[in-house]
């Protein structure tokens, strides 16, 4: 699972560099995210803008970071692909996260807050 | 197989075996979006009969193979209606000989801690599927059901 991390302003982007979150690497991308999460941001932001595949495996692991991550740190999701957007939909888990439609826009936001 | 779903006798159904372990969903996946019928649907629905098979596939492997991976059977053919599926495979019964009804998972609206991790996967395969069918015959397990083309719920 390769993960690429950056930091700016103090709000941790982590870019998922994989198309598919599913049952076969989704524990995968739970213990990475444990590790990059380390740091103390408290606000991360998830760029899902090259996943193009995610299952209730992939979805049941990015909620996993949520709960991880606990009620003081900001799980954001940015990029979400069109079979993406359409999970967190019909699973209502659109209205856990703040989702930006755009990585840059999450990025601007995280530059004024 | 001695017993064949009915999507055999359709003409032009594409039949193929997958193994059931995850790499080999993945790869069946892949596969599976880059020919006939799915590649020939438009990328909303492909994406939608992706995540569908996906979850169907994935559930075998963890509900009716959890110790020893067997093989899956797939018969994929385009109707009117949209995409009709059956899979087979060799597997355990599921449970209460039913399939389940796929209710969201509780914890949905609750605190954070409450937030449901799994039991996604039934909840997307009734949302996204029609005529769904299951039977336990002889000792394999048939579920068939039909992804509609065009239509996006919700």
């Amino acid at each position: 699972m390769r993960l690429k991390p950056s930091t700016i302003n103090g709000v941790l982007t982590v870019s998922v560099l994989e198309d598919r979150i599913d049952a076969a690497s989704a524990i995968q991308f739970k213990e990475s995210m444990r590790d990059l999460t380390t740091c103390p941001a408290d606000r991360i932001i998830l760029d899902l803008s090259q996943v193009l595949f995610l299952d209730s495996s992939g979805l049941g692991a990015v909620v996993a970071v949520l709960k991880m991550l606990g009620p003081d740190r900001k799980l954001e999701l940015a990029g979400l692909t069109a079979t993406v957007e359409k999970v967190f939909r019909l699973t209502r888990m659109d209205s856990i996260f703040t989702i930006h439609k755009m990585q840059s826009d999450a990025g601007q936001n995280a530059v004024k807050a | 197989m001695q017993s064949r779903p009915d999507i055999v006798r359709e003409t032009g159904a594409t039949h193929l075996i997958i193994a059931g372990d995850p790499m080999s969903v993945r790869a069946g996946l892949i596969g599976l979006a880059a020919t006939v019928p799915l590649c020939d649907l438009s990328a909303d629905d492909r994406g939608t009969a992706e995540l569908v098979l996906g979850e169907v596939l994935n559930n075998i492997v963890e509900h009716a193979y959890p110790s020893v991976p067997g093989p899956i059977d797939l018969w994929l053919a385009r109707t009117g209606a949209g995409l009709a599926c059956k899979v087979a495979d060799r597997g355990l019964a599921m449970r209460d000989g039913r399939a389940p009804v796929g209710a969201l998972p509780a914890g949905i609206n609750g605190a954070l801690e409450d937030l449901p991790e799994g039991g996604f996967g039934w909840y997307l395969i009734r949302t996204l599927t029609e005529d769904l069918q299951y039977e336990r015959v002889q000792s394999q397990n048939h579920l068939s059901f039909t992804i509609p083309s065009g239509r996006t719920p919700l």
